[in-house]
């Protein structure tokens, strides 16, 4: 049996696995926007705490994901909250990162013309800053996203779900068909993430800063 | 603390494979060095490939780990090979785009300087793209590394061993001791390797700077 026919006959496990590949990354990617972003932000404001912040995250960066979900089994135990937890951990340097140098390299003459235009602190954030970053801010969640969707097939290692559930089987039962049909179902997932995010990259450039067309 | 003294116990099994883990690490990198310095310093000559090579290599870095081991393992088989290809494809790209990015930054002064003085082709890579581009080399070695002590956790899956053995096992057994005696020297293994290439960085950064700055100074007086 090749692995196209596993999936023909299984179309229903393919989904559903699919599903909660999508879920456990989504989740997980939006979870770190919401802590790296306001934090990048914030330390662009305290740059003071920056040094301590970044080689905290890069630490834990370091660790191997494997290694990451293996400490998260104490605190939470088998299931999706661990590699829901580890994932989590994962995405926020990228974001983070990107974040704080987008928001910091923002021209300080846009800054000053803003400010003379009368902004207040928040205008400029909002209308200025973010607008301008928002394409290096989008970079990182591009860089995040990819490198979850490949950290989730390691989910069903932890009790969790997703495409690795088929992969974990079909290793254990030396069935490769269907271990290609989870492992390539999760390299399109992660190809076509890419792609996408790349398109939405360039399309958030502001449109006075876009390379005119030749 | 019973979990210490427990992996205290398996103090012979977790010195085994995290040797084993080096191997796998070290090897897969070397030959990633010796495929992507070359390659890298080939695409700042041919820049038709560039795009190409680059873009291939960054397709492959998007492929899920767990996904890249396995598809080697139908055609490869089961065993430390086949973990170390996939190592060496993911270990690539950093290897490759650092070489690129370090050599193609080099100022073009410096070569007209060098090109001036009747340097060969060969005498300019080694004696002067090369040096210059050090640094940026060698963090991208430092992030394959980094990589590959990380991915070579996953070669347990398809009978690679490392560290990851232990984790693996201590999963299907749910036993905590287990995992983190895999898990904590992988950890320590990954942020030492990082913390030493990051002096290594350092030093040669230092070095060069003298380099470029003397050269700044030369610059300055000839004009």
């Amino acid at each position: 049996m090749t692995w196209w026919e596993f999936m023909v006959k299984n179309p229903d496990r393919i989904i559903t696995a699919l599903f909660e590949h999508l879920e456990l990354s989504l989740l997980a990617t939006l979870m770190g926007l919401m802590v790296a972003i306001p934090l990048g932000i914030y330390l662009t404001r305290n740059k003071k705490l920056a040094g301590p912040v970044f080689s905290v995250v890069n630490f834990l960066q370091t660790i191997p994901g494997l290694a990451l979900l293996g400490f998260m089994i104490p605190i939470f135990g088998l299931g999706n909250e661990t590699a829901l937890a580890a994932l989590f951990i994962y995405a926020i340097l990228p974001i983070l990162r990107n974040t704080y140098t987008g928001i910091d390299g923002v021209d300080p003459f846009l800054i000053e013309a803003g400010g003379g235009m009368g902004m207040t602190r928040r205008q400029l954030l909002f209308l200025v800053e973010i607008p301008n970053a928002l394409p290096v801010i989008m970079a990182g969640i591009r860089v995040s996203a990819v490198i979850i969707i490949g950290w989730a097939t390691l989910a069903a290692y932890v009790g969790g779900g997703g495409l690795g559930r088929l992969i974990m089987g079909g290793l254990a039962m030396s069935r490769p068909e269907m271990v290609l049909a989870g492992a390539i179902p999760a390299a399109i997932l992660a190809l076509l993430t890419d792609f996408c995010l790349g398109r939405l990259e360039m399309k958030l450039i502001p449109r006075g800063l876009r390379q005119p067309k030749q | 603390m019973e979990i210490f003294v427990e992996m205290f116990n398996m103090k012979d099994l977790i010195i085994d494979q995290t040797i084993e883990h080096l191997y796998l690490t070290a090897v897969a990198v070397l030959i990633a060095a010796s495929l992507g310095i070359p390659g890298g310093i080939l695409i700042t000559r041919l820049p038709w490939l560039t795009g190409l090579t680059l873009g291939l290599a960054n397709i492959l870095q998007t492929v899920p780990s767990l996904a890249m081991f396995a598809f080697f393992m139908p055609v490869l088989g089961i065993g430390s090979d086949t973990a170390i290809t996939a190592l060496v494809l993911y270990a690539l790209l950093p290897i490759i785009k650092n070489t690129y990015s370090g050599i193609s930054g080099v100022s073009p002064a410096i070569r007209e300087a060098a090109k001036g003085m009747g340097m060969t082709g060969w005498q300019l890579l080694f004696m002067v793209e090369l040096p210059l581009s050090f640094p940026v080399l060698l963090a991208g070695l430092r992030t394959a590394l980094v990589m590959t002590v990380n991915l070579a956790t996953l070669s347990a899956l398809i009978g690679g061993g490392g560290l990851g053995r232990l984790i693996f096992l201590g999963l299907s057994r749910v036993d905590t001791a287990t995992i983190m005696a895999g898990a904590i020297p992988a950890a320590i293994l990954a942020i030492k390797i990082d913390y030493l290439m990051g002096t290594l960085e350092k030093l040669s950064v230092s070095r060069n700077k003298n380099i470029t700055f003397s050269f700044e100074a030369e610059r300055g007086i000839s004009a």
